[in-house]
């Protein structure tokens, strides 16, 4: 059982997670696509983990997960505050700071 | 090898799935697929405290706080699929493909050799190995963790506070206002009436009758009615003998409620 397939899948899961970051404009589906190219990340560090044979990369997938909880708490109240202010969870809608 | 050539194809199409649907509630079970299967490929993978804590928090907490929050903002909120960028979705996709050929080509070069597997760090359990490397070398990592999940906690409490402007109306505040609802335009103080409430048939879409059996419009939420979903009030058959004067009981309770709610001052 080699590595690679594991990672060509994680690969792969990015490059869609990377899609839907740029095609989607409702920010939570925007937001679940950055979690899904979180989750192909800590599969490839679990498989490189195997690959090498320590649990280096084991540790690294867990902080991944524990940044990715305190990102998604933040990141939903925000989107939150936006809704309740702007009536609109659409990305394009808060632009408002470029000004 | 069989779980994951049975994963992997299911997991893509997931994914893809997640892209291209419209409606953001089907887009967050189709994430909790592809979650649950990665679960399984860490578990295949020689990593079973990840496997517990992937089910556990990403499905567990993260998707739920996902749903949650598209339950408050509104589940039919769907993307518009007017473009605002020209060409935008045909650049994208063109990235996401090079980004995609670039990674696979990287990380199948990253590789050399047959991996060395897990079973010398594993020998005393995964969860000791980790535990023992999490609090020697990673430590500091790990305390700084702490300070963020405490950050996003206070975060999340001041985003998501919202200052009452006015205050809070008591009950007696609530029955002068009704009683004053009742002066000025004739609503009726008490409740509304009940939906319909029959022999064979006890459901909130169904409204109540009036004595002359018409139907109760207030009896049936607004939300069903604006739904479309109301069934029709069953019809009071009328016994050929008898005076058509609406005398006959009608199949209903709340009557009371209902007429004086009905009936102006």
């Amino acid at each position: 059982m080699t590595t690679e397939p594991f990672v060509v899948l994680a690969a792969l899961l990015f490059s869609i997670g990377a899609l839907g970051v740029l095609v989607r404009r409702n920010a939570i589906v925007v937001f679940m696509c950055v979690e899904l190219m979180l989750n192909a990340g800590n599969l490839a560090l679990v498989s490189f983990a195997r690959q090498h044979g320590n649990l280096d990369g084991q540790v690294a997938a867990f902080f991944v997960m524990v940044v990715a909880a305190a990102e998604v708490v933040i990141g939903l109240a925000i989107i939150v505050t936006i809704f309740r202010t702007r009536r609109s969870a659409s990305v394009d809608d808060a632009s408002l700071l470029k000004y | 090898m069989i779980a994951f050539w049975i994963l992997a194809p299911i997991m893509v199409a997931a994914a893809v799935g997640m892209v291209l649907v419209r409606k953001a509630v089907h887009s967050a079970l189709l994430l909790a697929i592809v979650m649950i299967s990665l679960a399984i490929l860490y578990a295949v993978l020689e990593a079973p405290f990840l496997f517990a804590v992937q089910i556990i928090v990403y499905t567990g907490a993260v998707l739920m706080l996902f749903l949650f929050v598209l339950m408050l903002v509104g589940v039919d909120a769907s993307d518009s699929l007017v473009e605002t960028i020209r060409g935008q979705r045909v650049l994208a996709f063109v990235a996401a493909v090079l980004l995609g050929v670039i990674l696979v080509l990287g990380a199948a070069q990253a590789i050399v050799g047959p991996p060395e597997g897990l079973t010398a760090a594993n020998l005393e359990g995964n969860v000791p190995g980790l535990a023992s490397l999490l609090f020697s070398s990673y430590v500091l990592a790990f305390e700084v963790t702490s300070a963020l999940l405490i950050t996003a906690v206070l975060g999340a409490m001041v985003l998501a506070h919202q200052e009452r402007l006015s205050p809070k109306p008591t009950q007696r505040d609530l029955a002068l206002q009704r009683v004053r609802d009742y002066a000025d335009s004739g609503k009726h103080p008490g409740p509304l009436p009940s939906p319909g409430v029959f022999a064979r048939h006890n459901a909130n879409d169904t409204p109540a009758l009036l004595p002359d059996g018409s139907v109760a419009d207030s009896s049936v939420s607004r939300v069903l009615q604006a739904r479309g979903t109301v069934r029709e009030a069953p019809r009071i058959r009328r016994t050929p003998g008898l005076p058509d004067d609406g005398s006959e009981s009608a199949p209903t309770t709340g009557n009371d409620a209902t007429t004086s709610g009905e009936g102006k001052p």
